[in-house]
């Protein structure tokens, strides 16, 4: 069975909560106990009808303000695919939380209320899924059945989001008319909308091609950790272990491992069930190589003639996610890349940019919480990385803040910086 | 003929898991898995062995022991730990209740439950252990669903649902300053089906509380308890023999079993899968509580 992770955006007012819990209970993840809370809770709390957004709205805190805190992941399958939905509130203050729910994403839901039309809530959220690169969009117009199931309504809506979009790097855009509240158009085509001849919702989950999403072709294997297990039965053995990259690794393989640059070729990849042939991401395997060079966590094992970029200098595009300090020139913070970590100091920020305009701001002199801007870091040891767009495993990165050891900032590498 | 570029679900989330197991060896000076003998804990520590092999485990195994075990838990623990050559901590709600350290609740309804997070913290200040792996997964329960794979927890051992560090890609922050740690969870993105069906796979052994057997039991707010040393009947409760299994292990005294004929994984499976109520509401007292019971606990420091 495959599994698809997908992220979805929008407010409470969209019917993200209901739609969710719509596709749970279809599709018989509900169960007794949680479905007996929630109309218990929908008594206590005065509602007419049980409120499958509550199966959603887990802490209490989130169901007494009536709003959702931090990304939720939800689990579901169906004979074809396992998935995993992180849930991310739509609310502006929580953009570092659909920015976190969305890096992991293959596919990301946008929800528009099909009265309201497209908002900037919803650009924005189009614009997160693009920045952060999730390869498949599915715009789902929801409240179908508020509009009287109207198709001029919907096409109106696909027109104006698909003028937006075409400014946006999204490769691959879906629309789907729905009704969470009644089902329509979640896991059957509904009955109410003859007009519209696609997928449901949950088919479209089911069917939307992810294989060719990974990066299979620059090989690389940040080295997380040796090991030596110094037993009588493998008394010099040394393995480097780790989670493939990007590319595909095979017995025999030339390799040059960075940074020291030295060349050797890959005697095995070995696993606890034997080894292996090959292997390509996202497996975590143990390769062996044939030459007794030193080789440590940090390090990166890739192929002679296909070398990540190697640098000091970086450009980037940060999402800022600490509300008591902001970034700004001269920001001296920890980074943590693959398996490195060092220390960065900001040297430029060239742009703040609105979400909601896509206007950039270059007389912006720092970046707060949820803001994003393109920033230039100079780190104190050199990193081996890739442009995000071409591999979001060694493109991407966070940034830490050293007094308090919290996670303040992630980024996504656009290049070296000259 | 050459493979494909495909892995399964189960394959992509042991991949995952063996990662994090990784990464927590790498960042941390004295981790420590959480084992309770239950089946959760079982796969997890299944994947730290497929993470470092050929060598041996590189931390210490800890059992809370509340005292009130099943026998073949306790047996297959002792042999698990035997075949891995790993280290054994055991810390004990028995000897804390002995030292004066917390008192035990009284009455028929008296469980240990609680006092397991005192017991528990008290061990991690002991041994300095920074880095505890659980085997809790998100589909369990509503609070768990916004639990990180690293959480963070203060000195006084204490979760903040609303000051989580973010957590993006496959980039975890490590980073504490001393007397915190955190608690790591490697199969976070599991499901119960998920476990199951990984057991089946791996053809891992589990105790045999969870296969269909005949035990006296006796029903308590609509859960069956196993009877035994620790726990008290209650006027009005009946003991009769039953075919049942267990979903769960923990403690005796408030864990409940299911009726069930189901004696294979495959069985088990099926089960699984057509169950229409999650496995904590099914056999947990503990989680009967109050609606944020869960929620409750988890800030106190509970696993």
């Amino acid at each position: 069975m495959e599994m698809l992770r997908f992220a979805t955006a929008g407010s409470v007012d969209d019917g993200k909560s209901t739609l969710i819990g719509r596709l749970l209970y279809d599709a018989k993840t509900i169960f007794e106990d949680q479905f007996e809370a929630v109309e218990k809770a929908s008594i206590q709390m005065g509602a007419e009808y049980t409120n499958l957004a509550l199966l959603t709205d887990g802490l209490r805190a989130e169901r007494e303000q009536g709003i959702t805190i931090d990304v939720a992941y939800r689990y579901f399958a169906t004979p074809r695919r396992k998935f995993i939905i992180a849930d991310t509130p739509g609310h502006i203050q929580y953009t570092r939380n659909m920015v976190t729910g969305a890096s992991t994403a293959d596919l990301a839901i946008v929800l528009i209320d099909a009265r309201k039309g497209v908002l900037e809530q919803s650009k924005r959220h189009a614009f997160l899924a693009s920045l952060l690169r999730i390869p498949h969009l599915v715009l789902a117009v929801n409240k179908m059945d508020l509009v009287d199931y109207d198709q001029g309504r919907f096409e109106a809506l696909r027109h104006e989001f698909r003028d937006f979009a075409a400014k946006l790097n999204i490769a691959d855009l879906a629309f789907i008319p729905v009704s969470a509240l009644h089902g329509d158009n979640i896991v059957d085509r509904s009955a109410n909308m003859s007009w519209y001849q696609g997928p449901s919702l949950l088919h479209h989950l089911e069917e939307v091609h992810i294989a060719s999403d990974r990066n299979l072709i620059d090989a690389r294997f940040p080295v997380q950790y040796v090991i030596r297990p110094q037993s009588d039965d493998y008394h010099d053995y040394r393995g480097y272990a780790g989670t493939v990259a990007g590319g595909v690794f095979r017995t025999g393989d030339e390799v040059t491992v960075l940074p020291s640059g030295f060349r050797s070729t890959v005697k095995s990849i070995e696993t606890f069930d034997g080894p292996v042939d090959e292997a390509f991401s996202p497996m975590a395997v143990t390769i062996r190589i044939n030459d007794e060079i030193d080789v440590s966590r940090g390090d990166m094992i890739v192929r002679p003639n296909n070398q990540p970029t190697v640098a000091q200098d970086i450009d980037a595009m940060v999402c800022w996610m600490n509300e008591r300090i902001s970034l700004r020139p001269g920001s001296r913070l920890v980074i943590k890349h693959t398996t490195r970590s060092t220390k960065v100091i900001v040297r430029d920020l060239s742009y703040l940019l609105d979400v909601n305009t896509l206007h950039r701001d270059e007389s912006a002199a720092a970046l707060s919480l949820n803001e994003i801007g393109r920033v230039q870091l100079r780190s104190q040891a050199p990193l081996f990385f890739d442009e995000y767009r071409r591999n979001r495993q060694t493109g991407s990165f966070v940034l830490i803040d050293e007094a308090t050891n919290v996670t303040v900032g992630a980024g996504m590498i656009l290049g070296s910086a000259s | 003929m050459r493979m494909s570029f495909d892995l399964t679900h189960l394959r992509q989330l042991e991949a995952e898991s063996v990662h994090i197991f990784r990464e927590v060896a790498a960042e941390f000076e004295n981790p420590c898995l959480l084992f309770s003998g239950g089946k959760d804990s079982i796969v997890m520590l299944h994947i730290a062995q497929k993470a470092f092999w050929p060598a041996k485990l590189p931390f210490a195994v800890m059992h809370v022991d509340t005292g009130h075990n099943f026998a073949e838990v306790l047996e297959f623990r002792d042999r698990r730990i035997a075949e891995l050559g790993a280290r054994l901590v055991v810390a004990s709600v028995q000897e804390a209740i002995d030292a004066g350290m917390v008192t035990e609740e009284t009455g028929p309804r008296a469980s240990r439950n609680r006092l397991q997070t005192a017991v528990l913290l008290d061990a991690i200040e002991r041994h300095r252990f920074d880095a505890l792996f659980g085997g809790a997964r998100r589909d369990e329960e509503k609070a768990r669903a916004k639990e990180r794979v690293y959480s963070f927890r203060d000195e006084f051992g204490q979760w903040d649902p609303k000051n989580q560090r973010p957590e993006l890609w496959s980039l975890y922050n490590g980073r504490i300053r001393m007397g915190e740690h955190i608690r790591v969870f490697p199969i976070s993105n599991y499901t119960e089906l998920d476990v199951w069906q990984y057991i089946k796979d791996e053809q891992i052994e589990i105790p045999s509380v969870y296969f269909a057997h005949q035990r006296e039991v006796f029903e308590r707010d609509s859960m069956l308890l196993s009877t035994g040393p620790y726990i008290t009947l209650m006027d009005g409760e009946e003991p009769f023999i039953e075919r049942v299994r267990y979903r769960t292990v923990g403690d005796m005294s408030c864990t409940g079993a299911v009726e069930s004929s189901a004696d294979t994984v495959d069985k088990i499976i099926e089960e699984v899968a057509a169950t229409r109520i999650t496995e904590r509401g099914a056999t947990r007292a503990d989680d009967k509580v109050s609606e944020a019971a869960m929620e409750d606990r988890k800030k106190e420091g509970y696993f």
